[in-house]
């Protein structure tokens, strides 16, 4: 068995919120990660699945250090993260890079794309201009694009070409492991495909572990060799990639994959009924009960583990042994 | 064949800013039916929106716009606003893929259904609360009468979607314009949202345009299909044959394109380059410089409508008789 690059072990981060109504709204805990573990192994790509607000950027950010967790530990090639702000953390941040959604968001409009490529090696401190340069223009070959873009700005540049700024300026340091938060949500369908293919490419060539943070099932089955799907904070199943969305067994992950639409294949559709619940009260028991097909009473009341199955995935669901939700589909 | 819903001959959109001219929309032609269901599908800046929200008056005035878009006898381009005013929200009506751009946050949603009501079926007081109950239910809204009194807020984004198509459906349209109606949402909401339009569209005999740039939804949820690419229409045809037999070669390639949730797992084909802006647009077919079959004269000639099957038509000087123009991908793995 290779060695885990990321383990997360029990993460929690909450945070002191007000409920709507602005000032007026009453004091509140938003639990964003309520207790999450995973871990990647080396050269490994796990997938982040889960609809809007149940904590994936959240636990994207406590993965790389950028937010210390309110408990629970991560480590990285087998020891804890530093503390925030450390020379230590600074070290390990060359090692641990973040890609996100929206390329020009993260680009800075009045610079020429080049030095924002070679930008961390000035904070690393590592190399002289001219090296930084040199290194700039690899790496922007090695992502494909061509010295000539070194001069251009981010608006002269098609959306697929700004994601390869982007992805070029978080390989700059040779890091270990990249957490792509969305990376390719806000692009063009027929540009979508660049950039899935150079990250698999890059993969391959480089080695790199990437945490895969989206909610497009399709593009997470296609990059990733594990998945994890959360609810309300929680992962609630987590397995195989191709076995997951094949036979997915958590009710949640079930309706998650029957939600997409699909080309030609009819499949079998579970719609849920009501709206995700406020995560700042969320349901005693099972987090999902209020929408699951299934539920029994003692969903009501007792929140269920993620355990383990025979065929090597993890279900947090009570029901997950029972045939008769099995047939109920 | 029956005569049309809503017919558009030759509309053109341009954008003038004084600094660069663009063409958003190039000589769009496009039938609807009575109670069809059609999809317009297209990358971000095709021109999807603006087609729909220049056959409503409904753009800016420095856009120009030209062309035909008939309902019943009537042309609306050019047409007063009286005459707009009678068709929109009426016989034709338009939902947006932004709530907040639409609903009125400082008012309470009943009241916002309501003023719809009366503004278009003349209704008032207790007529038009009964009426605005009868639509909440209609679009799954639970709880409907203590609903009425909620402001846009205090809903999550499936709600508010919810209460815009009440809005939508207020005038009795005969035509539903769901501009990605679903694109914000979740995947669990999007599915309950695409359901009910069906659903709705069953008991009324409605027609819809959805548009969206997702292939997926559009396959599950029309009769028919427009790709749309660089301002103009490129492909239209049954929604089957498109998706088996696409021709067009930019169909072709958004559908290679596209991971898919089952089978095995390929490499994708990437479409290379990207989007023309509309102030840049090639000459000859606008695919061009991106497709793998162009030759010389796709560089200086616009391709004409070729006609496939009677109701699927493609913009290609080449008839690739349903035959991928891209490689094949070899199997991941
Ligand atoms: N700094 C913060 N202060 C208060 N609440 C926060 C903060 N950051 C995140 N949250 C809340 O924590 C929850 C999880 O947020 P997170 O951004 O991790 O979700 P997500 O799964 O990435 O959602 P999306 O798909 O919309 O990006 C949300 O309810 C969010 O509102
Ligand atoms: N008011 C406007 N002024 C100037 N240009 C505009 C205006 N509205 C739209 N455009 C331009 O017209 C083109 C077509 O835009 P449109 O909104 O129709 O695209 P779309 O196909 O709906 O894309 P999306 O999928 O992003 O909604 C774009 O290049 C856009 O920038
Ligand atoms: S534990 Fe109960 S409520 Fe939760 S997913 Fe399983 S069956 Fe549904
Ligand atoms: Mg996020
Ligand atoms: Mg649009």
């Amino acid at each position: 068995m290779s060695s885990p690059l990321l383990e997360a072990i029990d993460i929690r981060r909450q945070y002191n919120v007000r409920t709507a109504g602005g000032v007026f709204g009453r004091k509140a805990v938003l639990q964003a990660v309520a207790g999450v573990s995973f871990r990647i192994d080396m050269g490994r790509t796990l997938g982040l699945v889960g609809e809007s607000g149940c904590g994936k950027s959240t636990t994207g950010k406590l993965a790389l250090g950028l937010i210390p967790p309110s408990s629970g530990e991560i480590r990285f090639v087998g020891s804890t993260l530093p503390a925030i702000g450390s020379a230590a953390w600074r070290d390990m941040r060359r090692r641990m890079q973040m890609v996100y959604q929206d390329p020009l968001g993260s680009l800075d409009r009045r610079l020429q794309v080049g030095p924002q490529i070679a930008e961390p090696l000035i904070i690393h401190d590592i190399g002289t201009p001219a090296e930084r340069r040199e290194r700039a223009y690899a790496t922007m070959a090695s992502v494909g694009l061509q010295k000539h873009h070194f001069e251009r700005y981010p608006h002269e540049l098609s959306g697929g070409q700004r994601q390869r700024v982007v992805l070029a300026r978080a390989l700059i340091t040779e890091p270990k492991l990249i957490v792509c938060d969305e990376p390719i949500s806000a692009l063009d369908v027929s540009i979508q495909a660049q950039v899935v293919n150079l990250l698999l490419d890059l993969q391959d060539r480089l080695g790199l572990t990437y945490l895969f943070i989206s909610h497009d099932l399709k593009v997470v089955r296609q990059v990733s060799h594990d998945v994890a799907v959360m609810y309300l904070g929680r992962i609630v199943e987590t397995g195989q990639a191709e076995a997951l969305f094949r036979a997915p067994a958590h009710p949640y992950t079930r309706a998650l994959v029957s939600a997409i639409p699909s080309l030609g294949e009819k499949r079998e559709r579970l719609i849920l009924s009501g709206d995700p619940p406020n995560p700042v009260d969320v349901p005693a028991g099972c987090a999902f009960h209020p929408r699951c097909p299934f539920a029994i009473a003692r969903c009501r009341s007792e929140a269920p583990a993620l355990r383990r199955q025979p065929d090597g995935r993890a279900v947090a669901c009570h029901r997950a042994d029972d045939d008769a939700i099995a047939l109920a589909a | 064949m029956a005569a049309p819903l809503v017919s558009i001959r030759g509309l053109s959109v341009d954008f003038d800013d004084g600094r660069r001219a663009a063409r958003a929309v190039d000589g769009v032609d496009a039938d609807i039916a009575a109670g069809e269901a059609v999809g317009l599908v297209g990358e971000s800046g095709s021109g999807k929106s603006v087609t729909w929200l220049a056959a409503l008056g409904l753009l800016p005035n420095r856009a120009r716009v030209s062309g035909e878009v008939r309902i019943g006898g009537m042309n609306l381009i050019g047409a007063e606003r009286r005459v707009l005013e009678g068709v929109r929200g009426k016989r034709i009506a338009m939902i947006f893929q932004d709530p907040s751009s639409c609903l009125n946050p400082v008012h309470r949603i009943g009241r916002q259904v309501t003023e719809a009501l009366r503004l278009h079926r003349g209704m008032d007081g207790r007529a038009a609360e009964a009426e605005a109950l009868r639509l909440f239910d209609q679009v799954g809204i639970a709880d409907a009468k203590r609903r009425l009194s909620d402001y846009p807020h205090q809903l999550s984004g499936g709600l508010n979607q919810r209460v815009m198509i009440a809005i939508a459906l207020a005038g009795q349209p005969e035509l539903l314009i769901a501009d990605e109606p679903t694109t914000a949402l979740d995947a669990t909401i999007q599915a309950q949202i695409l359901l009910l339009l069906s659903r709705i569209r069953r008991e009324t005999g409605m027609a819809m345009v959805l548009i969206s740039h997702d292939l997926g939804v559009v396959a599950e949820n029309v009769d028919r299909v427009c790709v749309m690419y660089a301002g103009r229409i490129v492909e239209q045809a049954p929604g089957e044959a498109l998706f088996d037999t696409p021709h067009h070669p930019y169909t072709q390639g958004l559908l290679a394109a596209l991971p898919t949730l089952t089978g095995p797992r390929r490499r994708l084909a990437a479409i290379p380059g990207s989007v023309p802006e509309p102030w840049n647009l090639p000459v000859g077919c606008r695919f061009a410089p991106r497709c793998p079959a162009a030759e010389e004269r796709c560089r200086h000639e616009a391709p004409p409508r070729r006609v496939i099957a009677p109701a699927h038509q493609a913009a290609c000087h080449f008839d690739v008789a349903g035959q991928s123009v891209w490689p094949a991908q070899e199997a991941a793995e």
